[in-house]
């Protein structure tokens, strides 16, 4: 193989839907390169086959193949549908571990509730990065000051997490192409989307939404540990918070 | 002067090709510069240094602008349209002279002022073609946003207007102008594309003209449709001078309610003179006639009912995603019954390889590979994974971008002794166009396929010296992304042939009779100026008679008697 070629392969996939996703693609990706190869074969062979003056039956080269190619998109429409409704159309457990996510010009923002398990409010007024309060969190509500942020998001391995994607100024596009995430943080809005890393790594948080001149340097670490590491960074970042 | 504000439909239709040419070369010459800086980001561009972030994103917004609106819009719709359109239904003219110019000289302002934004402070736009808000919306948002969106913003309004009273004047003219005998279903194909991509120009563009006058108002009008309370951008809480409860999501849905049907206003017309071109030089009718025009409605119909398969990841519920999956997925069909049907049309013909040919037989191939990406981007699952990655950006170059231009080949090797009158394009030249062009296509465009699959994002200034783990999966890219740039300025320079061929012929190229391509349609009429007599449509376009011993005849529409001696006509 042409070594240019070698990166046709996908990433590789860390999370629990991933599997299933690229099992999908992968199969739409075959037959549409059969199809393609079908067509094109189709049409050389109409045109240097010797001419004949045969009368053409419009069912068998129009409806026919229209009716086969209805049920193959019937059908691959209904498996992605499946698929999507897994992933989109009900909301995360509620053991799944909170986070919000929070999307800037040109940064991410991580924000962990804390042993409270709530977020503390956030006021658009306070947001100041260079005062250590990027995403604006309000110090007077007391769900807020257990609330840890950090610029990196870490997650332990085989649990769920419900992310709470914001954007604080343009829209956004948090993307784990690992993750086989991808989700626009749109401003005056908190969209929620849900999913369960599955494998340690440190994987490449992109934004894939223009959104100015430093769009392509705004990217961040995920970073997935296992458990009792995760445990471990948590407790130093909550350390680090409160002295 | 009397000539330049002309008001004759063919010097109309010559100043649009004109236009688009301009354009198309413009628009070209920023994608080398994009595709250079990607792959070697140190280089200085002469006269002005390195390539800067805010340098690429307007190269990449001026490139999409350009491109779209006045290569693929014009040249098709009003180019081609206002110079064969009336001769093709056997009209002297367009319904309405005067505001056609009005609408052209429209369209060279609208293209003026778009060319001024790169030398305003701040420089020209960096939002995209698409402009999504609050990026948009507020000036101080960066670089790009100031004075030079608002070019933007009057430049595309300027536009719609024009497009908007030329799909009226075409409208107008096909429902009203038909000459005696033109039925509707005698229609050349063309005229159908025409028709019905005029008829998604009428609503769309009223639509996006509605939605640039509010992304207007936001930016200075204090009026907030697009900005969310609270939206702070640089430490500034933009609400505080836009009271109201606005949403960027409004304006994704206005846009894309344009943006989607303004791809197959690009195209639908391309669809209709390849089916025409290929039943001309395989001497064939077209294989289910009405099923094409049916086809072509319901392409137009259903073009507009799925705009919302660009927001699957936008922050729609994911209910509406599906609902738009299936709309998407629907329209794949009538495309694959217009694929069958040309295919069934040469199946085993004896195909004449002239080079207009030889662009629609490219058409044809390139909307295969290119339509087939489609139905994948139509599965908000898959779309999940590759939305904004450049799988969606060889998706749409090579059916839109590349399969729109080969159509427009076609249409200007087809239709070139109209334009000269009575010169043909060196055919010996048009065979290397072709074939390096067609190269330099699936080179250039294919490869992106697999740079998207493996994660690279559109917009991306820059490739390398990225941080992160990010920097490592971009990286991989590297290798194709040199191939597939080295391809682009092959692609590129093979269009020098075309120049050349084009400022050649027009002076030196081989005089032909009146209809050289034994075409069947009424704007080969075997005289150059308008005929004076009113013509008049005996039968349906592409009646070719091949006898069992070769013998080629053909019965033009304009012919009264189909026992004349066909034979006779061609060398009229």
């Amino acid at each position: 193989m042409h070594p240019a070629l070698s990166i046709a392969l996908l990433p590789t996939d860390a999370s629990a839907h991933g599997r299933a996703l690229d099992q999908h693609l992968l199969l739409n990706l075959w037959i549409i390169a059969a199809l393609a190869t079908l067509a094109h074969l189709i049409l050389l062979i109409g045109l240097f086959a010797k001419r004949n003056a045969t009368p053409r039956h419009l069912w068998a080269i129009e409806y026919l193949p229209l009716a086969l190619l209805a049920t193959l998109f019937a059908t691959l429409g209904i498996r992605a549908e499946r698929l999507w409704a897994a992933t989109r159309y009900t909301g995360a457990s509620h053991e799944a571990m909170q986070v919000e996510a929070t999307g800037l010009q040109f940064a991410w923002y991580f924000r962990y509730p804390g042993p409270d398990a709530t977020f503390g409010i956030t006021r658009p007024q306070l947001a100041d990065a260079s005062t250590g309060n990027p995403v604006g969190i309000d110090p007077t509500d007391p769900h807020s000051t257990d609330d840890i942020v950090a610029s990196e998001l870490v997650l332990p391995v085989n649990r769920e997490v419900d992310l709470a994607l914001r954007a604080q100024d343009v829209i956004h596009g948090f993307a784990v192409p690992e993750l086989r995430l991808k989700q626009n943080a749109i401003p005056g809005e908190t969209i929620h989307i849900h999913f369960t890393p599955t494998a340690p790594g440190t994987y490449a948080i992109l934004c894939t939404q223009l959104c100015g001149l430093g769009h392509y340097r705004m990217s961040a670490n995920l970073r997935v540990l296992p458990p009792e590491d995760f445990q471990a960074w948590l407790k130093k970042k909550q350390e680090a918070a409160h002295q | 002067m009397t000539h330049l504000f002309s008001t004759d439909h063919r010097t109309i239709g010559r100043q649009y090709l004109t236009l688009a040419l301009i354009a198309v070369i413009t628009g070209t010459l920023l994608s080398l510069l994009m595709r250079t800086h990607l792959v070697w980001p140190s280089w200085k561009l002469p006269l002005h240094g390195s390539i800067l972030p805010e340098d690429y994103l307007s190269l990449v917004t001026l490139h999409g602008t350009i491109m779209l609106f006045f290569v693929l819009t014009t040249a098709p719709q009003s180019g081609f349209g206002n110079l064969i359109l009336p001769s093709q239904i056997g009209a002297q003219h367009m319904a309405f002279p005067r505001l056609n110019a009005f609408s052209f000289w429209l369209t060279a302002l609208a293209f003026a002022v778009l060319l001024s934004s790169p030398f305003v402070y701040e420089g020209a736009a960096i939002s995209g073609w698409t402009a999504y808000p609050p990026l948009s919306a507020i000036p101080s948002a960066g670089p790009g946003q100031g004075l030079g969106m608002d070019l933007w913003l009057a430049s595309i309004a300027i536009f719609s207007i024009a497009s908007t009273i030329n799909s009226i004047n075409t409208l107008v003219t096909i429902i009203r102008l038909r000459c005696k005998g033109m039925t509707w279903d005698r229609l050349p194909l063309t005229v159908w594309g025409w028709f019905t991509a005029a008829l998604l120009s009428v609503l769309a563009f009223s639509v996006l003209l509605a939605a640039l006058l509010l992304l207007f108002c936001d930016r200075h009008a204090g009026t907030a449709f697009f900005i969310p309370p609270g939206d702070q951008v640089s430490g500034v809480i933009h609400a505080a001078g836009h009271p109201g409860n606005g949403s960027p999501l409004l304006w994704l849905h206005l846009f894309w309610f344009f943006g989607h049907p303004e791809v197959y206003i690009a195209i639908l017309p391309g669809m209709g003179l390849t089916s025409m071109v290929l039943a001309n030089f395989s001497r064939r009718p077209v294989v289910a006639y009405r099923l094409m025009i049916a086809t072509t409605l319901a392409i137009g119909v259903l073009g507009i009912l799925l705009w919302g398969h660009h927001m699957f990841v936008a922050g729609l519920n994911p209910f509406a995603s599906t609902a738009f999956s299936i709309t998407t997925l629907v329209i794949a069909l009538p495309a694959s019954a217009k694929v069958l049907s040309w295919i069934a049309t040469i199946w085993r013909s004896r195909p004449h390889y002239t080079t207009a040919m030889l662009f629609s037989l490219g058409f044809v191939s390139l909307f295969i590979t290119g339509g087939l990406s489609g139905p994948i981007l139509a599965q908000p699952i898959l779309d999940e994974y590759l939305h904004n990655t450049f799988f969606v950006v060889a998706h749409f170059h090579l059916i839109m971008a590349m399969a729109g231009v080969f159509s427009l080949f076609a249409a200007t090797y087809y239709w070139f002794p109209l334009i000269s009158r009575g010169r043909l394009l060196s055919e010996r030249l048009g065979r290397w166009h072709f074939w390096l062009t067609l190269y330099g296509a699936y080179n250039t465009f294919f490869p992106m396929h697999f740079t998207g699959l493996a994660g690279e994002p559109r917009h991306y200034a820059q490739l390398t010296q990225i941080p992160n783990a990010a920097g490592h999966l971009l990286a991989a890219t590297l290798p194709l992304n040199l191939h597939i740039t080295t391809s682009a300025f092959i692609l590129a320079a093979s269009q020098l042939i075309f120049l050349v061929n084009l400022v050649r012929s027009f002076r030196h190229g081989e005089a032909t009779p009146a209809n050289p391509w034994q075409a069947t349609t009424l704007e080969w009429y075997p005289c150059f100026n308008l005929p004076t007599e009113p013509l008049m449509a005996h039968r349906p376009p592409c009646q070719y008679i091949v006898t069992a011993s070769g013998d080629e005849s053909f019965l033009p529409q304009w012919i009264e008697d189909a026992s004349v001696d066909i034979k006779s006509i061609k060398r009229e």
